[in-house]
């Protein structure tokens, strides 16, 4: 009897041996389970550190401080709830300026995106120069806009400019395109269009590259043999996905645009070509409007992230990662 | 693939309609570059003298571009745009590869919490932060100096979720072939998963020296001394100061910011569409 009982025995007559046994035998395994966490943690710490001081205290600071009615360098503050959006959102600059960042999306987007796809239908639909003419249009994504900026104002000068003596030279109407406030939003969107319409283009080209070619002979077996049936049977139905992924991108970048408003109308003729972001910088930083500015911050944040976020859901139908 | 065939059919007038438009097209692209360089090279009287001449009649490029390197600081803040571009590139990598190493390679608790958390990261705009990033340069006594203008960015989102998706694809037995071989960890992902992941790596710095040296919204925030700023910065106070009246060099300055990443795109066109996009096709 005592034999077979040993085992259980074991734990009462000699409880160190049986720690001992389990523990070696769990040992390597678990041993090895944990420096390789430790392993992990270290080589992944400076990276988790510096991801939470330098993204995730900001953001929660920014939700904080926008419920404060702190000003930048005040030594005291106090909490004031929701009184800063209340404050925004009554705030006719502010409501001028989310009105004219939507309307200047609402010209880049489509701008954006029609010409950008018509570009890549024209590069991919033939063989020749493809990669000169996609690095012509991609030029200006990678140029420095504060430059560019600078070059689109020589351009736009009301008197020695280019675009207003081509004008005059046709015989139509000229304006100071940066000086009115009709025009200066609507340029500085023309501006964000030759911008962004490389980016855009180069996306779609990476779309058409992805339409298997069975369905191009299939097109062709019923009889689809112009381009533009094509076109309209098989190549714009499998850009779907990716043309809903190019328009909240570009929406993105437009949500986000800021150099050329700084450089060339500063917001202005009165608050014509305000935008969120320089409205957010200039009652941050030359106002020191601290809580002000952080509520301009997180209504932003919630703009931005609400497009991913459609984003994501875009992508997930697509792509899955690992 | 469909390229081809639609190259087959395309008939000569279909051809020569192709190349008409997107030369065309391209060429009002480029039509803000030309002006730039155009107007570099022309005397203030021949740029006030509206003309739509692209070469001048007199040739002034010596005068304007010998002006804006030495009446305003431009070496100055171009050598800044490198130090900052450089410094920051290297410490994202530093700081980024062995994250991304952990997270494809390794197995521990909390690896999914930490990519969540840097799938959050990617989705946040980095001028939402500046408030706050503001007060931390300031509370750290950094604010105006080198070290404000990169520490928003010594690491990057985007560069772990880069490295991972690369270093996931690199199989394990390389990884259990190098701890038999006796590397550390560590070694493993300088010696093996780098090397390894170069293309990632390129794309990668390109993305990052782009996004760094023409960014204009944390420098205008960070710095206020002429000797540290970046190019753009540099270049918009420039013109602030010249009041618009002196184009010549203002239009010399210009194109020498935009020139160096123009050269590297024309010389390695392939690498920077992949970089720059690489974020939105993965």
């Amino acid at each position: 009897m005592s034999e077979p009982l040993s085992l259980s025995d074991t734990s009462e007559e000699e409880p160190a041996t049986r720690g001992v046994r389990i523990s070696s035998a769990a040992s390597p395994a678990r041993r090895r389970a944990f420096a390789e966490a430790l392993a992990a943690w270290t080589l992944a710490g400076p990276a988790v550190f510096f991801l939470l001081v330098l993204f995730f205290l900001p953001v929660l600071g920014v939700f904080v401080i926008a419920l404060t009615d702190w000003q930048f360098g005040a030594r005291s503050l106090s909490f004031i709830g929701l009184a800063n959006f209340r404050q925004v959102f009554a705030d006719a600059v502010f409501r001028a300026s989310l009105l004219n960042t939507v309307v200047y999306v609402l010209i880049v987007v489509p701008g954006t995106i029609i010409l950008a796809l018509l570009i890549a239908l024209l590069i991919e639909s033939g063989k020749s120069c493809r990669s000169f003419y996609r690095a012509v249009h991609f030029l200006p994504f990678m140029a420095t806009l504060t430059a560019m900026a600078i070059a689109w104002e020589a351009l736009l000068h009301p008197t020695i400019g280019l675009v207003n003596q081509a004008l005059a030279g046709l015989g139509l109407p000229t304006a100071n395109w940066l000086r009115d406030e009709n025009t200066a939003l609507p340029v500085l969107a023309v501006i964000g269009i030759w911008q962004n319409l490389g980016y855009a283009m180069v996306l779609f080209l990476a779309g058409l590259k992805g339409i298997p070619q069975d369905l191009y002979d299939a097109a062709d077996v019923d009889g689809a043999d112009l381009w533009l049936d094509r076109l309209r049977t098989v190549t714009l139905p499998m850009l779907g996905p990716v043309s809903m992924f190019v328009v909240i991108v570009v929406a993105l970048r437009a949500f986000e645009s800021f150099d050329t408003v700084k450089v060339l109308t500063q917001g202005g003729p009165g608050h014509a070509s305000e935008v969120l972001l320089y409205t957010l910088y200039r009652e941050s930083f030359e106002y020191l409007r601290t809580g002000y500015g952080a509520a301009v911050a997180v209504v932003f944040l919630a703009i931005v992230v609400t497009l991913t976020l459609v984003q994501v859901r875009v992508m997930d139908r697509k792509v899955h990662y690992q | 693939m469909s390229a081809s065939t639609s190259t087959n059919r395309l008939s000569p007038p279909a051809a020569i309609l192709r190349h008409a438009v997107l030369l065309a097209t391209g060429a009002l692209i480029l039509v803000p570059f030309v002006w730039m360089a155009s107007l570099s090279l022309k005397p203030p009287g021949e740029i006030f003298r509206a003309s739509f001449s692209f070469w001048p009649a007199q040739f002034y490029g010596v005068e304007n571009y010998t002006k804006a390197l030495t009446e305003v600081p431009l070496p100055r803040y171009m050598g800044n745009g490198l130090v900052v571009c450089v410094l920051i590139l290297g410490v994202q990598i530093l700081v980024c590869a062995p994250c991304a190493y952990a997270l494809a390679k390794l197995h521990f608790l909390g690896r999914d919490l930490l990519f969540g958390l840097v799938l959050v990261g990617l989705l946040l705009p980095h001028q939402v932060l500046s408030l706050p990033l503001f007060i931390l340069g300031y509370q750290l006594g950094i604010l105006n100096t080198y070290a404000a203008l990169v520490f928003p960015y010594v690491v990057s989102p985007f560069g772990i979720f880069l490295f991972r998706q690369f270093f996931k694809t690199i199989p394990d037995d390389v990884v259990h072939a190098a701890r038999l071989d006796g590397l550390s960890e560590i070694a493993i992902v300088w010696k093996i998963m780098v090397p390894m992941a170069l293309p990632a790596v390129i794309a990668f710095s390109i993305f990052s020296v782009v996004s760094h040296w023409n960014d204009l919204f944390w420098p205008l925030i960070a710095v206020r001394d002429q000797s540290l700023m970046p190019p753009p910065l540099g270049i918009m106070a420039f013109k602030n100061e010249e009041a618009g009246n002196d184009y010549g060099p203002l239009m010399a300055a210009s194109t020498l910011v935009v020139l160096p990443l123009l050269i590297a795109f024309l010389a390695a066109q392939k690498w920077f569409v992949e970089g720059l996009t690489g974020g939105a096709v993965k």
